[in-house]
């Protein structure tokens, strides 16, 4: 079941990616000009991602601004940045252009405590535990205790291993896998940033609701021979796979 | 140095201030000197339960607003030796407690006295969270129900993230499972959730079961804790708590049906 009215998913969508070299400015128009003038129909305002990686001169903001500039000249669309620095980043944003992380996965957060999320409560944010946080976003995550109803574990960027149970009213979301050695009583969102090759396991399903990137069930339409059984969720056009273990 | 004991549960009605009574009460009849404290502003019941309603002078917030002092404000029970009660305003509301100035009256009352047993409100806000953030222990008083189970879990989530202890880092507050209102006859005939069911759901480890009786209705309409009633089941359930809480193994007792004989069936029992 897909999520009817306005929503906010993740995807993967496949993009090129133009290298930038750092003899941009005198390389790179021939290069263009040369690709493009092969097959200039494919190439027209095709969106294209730029890989700055290399391209260490390009680091101010009217640096990208010229590159940008250059790159549209030549009937190609930027949308955004790859592999860039910080420095980069920055100054790439000024041109409206994004980063986009490497290979489909979600980038750590930058290490500065400025960058921990500003809770909407009085609950301080302890910079060095922020600094932690981000540091180890994209690894596996691990929880040792139950999750009690009320409360709710991201694991950004990576996998989620509970150790116990997930009570009912609790929600357990990662971006990779969930795997509960438990029982599921609550909600379970993996892939939640869009990935569609994530899975759910539990050793007992009870949920409330699954979910893998925006496809969920809710508890009534989960066939009853699965209730209450160890099984894995995965999601195959559209639709939610469950199998028993 | 004191300990301080949380009575909580989430769902109202459960038992939280019948607890605090009978607890507190078990406490101060081994020889420790132990304060109960009302945290319910607006709703004040623990003075009712306790039987000095008649005596209330000072309270909780006039202590932290600096009208009165503590000794002005505590009250001794006529009946147990080194049991104090320290109620709280009836005419306020949650509010007019504030951490700070919890903090201060919980560290004047540590240096007093040996348990410090906190009767909760019901809910998740303000109110419960002053009653359990100082909390070394926690009582998660329980009835074998479906919503008093899921509040409980709630609570026990929230003891576990905004506690005290839990902000500082520091080990984590002891919690104990309390099942309250347990009726062995509903339970054999499946109507009720059975103290499995309850510890697979919240995994606590449980201090005591205290099964349904009417004695706690006649304990409060009297305001004597029920502990102080021998002859019940209940008092006798709570007597077993709180020996099972420093320490002594007791078995968990009124768990099965009561086998009634033909006296009792016709003459009923003192349950």
């Amino acid at each position: 079941m897909s999520i009817a009215g306005p929503a906010l998913q993740g995807a993967l969508v496949t993009v090129m990616v133009v290298k930038v070299s750092d003899d941009w400015r005198s390389a790179l128009p021939d290069f263009l000009a040369g690709h493009i003038g092969r097959n200039p129909t494919f190439f027209q305002n095709a969106p294209v991602v730029l890989e700055v990686g290399e391209a260490r001169g390009c680091a101010t903001r009217d640096d990208f601004r010229q590159l940008k500039e250059l790159v549209r000249g030549h009937g190609l669309m930027p949308i955004g940045i790859q592999g860039g620095s910080e420095l980069q980043r920055r100054a790439a944003l000024e041109s409206e252009l994004p980063s986009f992380p490497a290979a489909g996965r979600r980038e750590a957060a930058p290490r500065t405590a400025e960058a921990a999320p500003a809770p909407a409560q009085a609950k301080k944010v302890d910079p060095a535990e922020a600094e932690q946080r981000a540091a180890t976003a994209g690894r596996t995550r691990v929880v040792t205790q139950p999750v009690r109803s009320g409360s709710q574990v991201y694991a950004q960027g990576g996998d989620l291993i509970v150790m116990a149970a997930v009570s009912p009213g609790a929600e357990v979301i990662a971006d990779g896998h969930v795997h509960i050695y438990g029982a599921l009583r609550g909600r379970a969102i993996a892939g939640a940033s869009g990935d569609t090759e994530a899975r759910i396991f539990t050793h007992s399903l009870e949920a409330e609701l699954i979910c893998i990137a925006g496809n969920y069930l809710v508890s009534d339409s989960i066939d009853p021979q699965y209730l209450k059984r160890p099984v894995q969720i995965s999601l195959a056009e559209d639709r939610l796979i469950i199998s028993e273990n | 140095m004191a300990t301080v004991i949380s009575v909580t549960s989430g769902k109202g009605g459960v038992g939280k201030t019948t607890t605090s009574a009978a607890f507190s009460t078990g406490l101060a009849l081994r020889g420790y000197k132990t304060v109960v404290i009302d945290f319910d502003v607006g709703l004040r019941n623990l003075d009712l339960i306790m039987g000095c309603e008649r005596r209330v002078v000072f309270d909780f917030v006039n202590v932290i607003n600096g009208d009165a002092a503590l000794n002005q404000a505590l009250i001794k029970d006529k009946r147990v030796e080194n049991l104090y009660i320290f109620p709280t305003s009836q005419t306020k509301d949650k509010d007019a407690l504030n951490r700070e100035g919890v903090g201060r009256v919980l560290e004047e009352l540590k240096q007093q006295f040996d348990y410090i047993v906190c009767d909760s409100p019901a809910g998740i806000e303000q109110g419960a969270v002053n009653a359990l953030y100082h909390a070394d222990h926690a009582i998660v008083v329980t009835n074998p129900e479906v919503s008093s189970v899921r509040d409980s879990d709630r609570i026990i989530g929230i003891l576990q993230s905004k506690s005290r202890r839990a902000e500082k880092g520091e080990a984590p507050v002891k919690e104990h499972l309390l099942l309250t209102r347990y009726d062995p006859e509903r339970v054999e005939r499946g109507e009720m959730m059975t103290v499995q069911d309850v510890q697979e759901i919240l995994a606590v480890p449980l201090l005591g079961v205290i099964p349904e009786s009417e004695a706690v209705l006649r304990a409060s309409n009297i305001g004597t804790p029920v502990i102080l009633d021998r002859e019940s089941n209940a008092g006798q359930a709570y007597e077993d708590a709180v020996s099972r809480f420093l320490g002594e193994t007791r078995e968990i007792r009124f768990l099965k049906p009561e086998k009634k004989g033909l006296f009792s069936k016709l003459f009923g029992t003192g349950r």
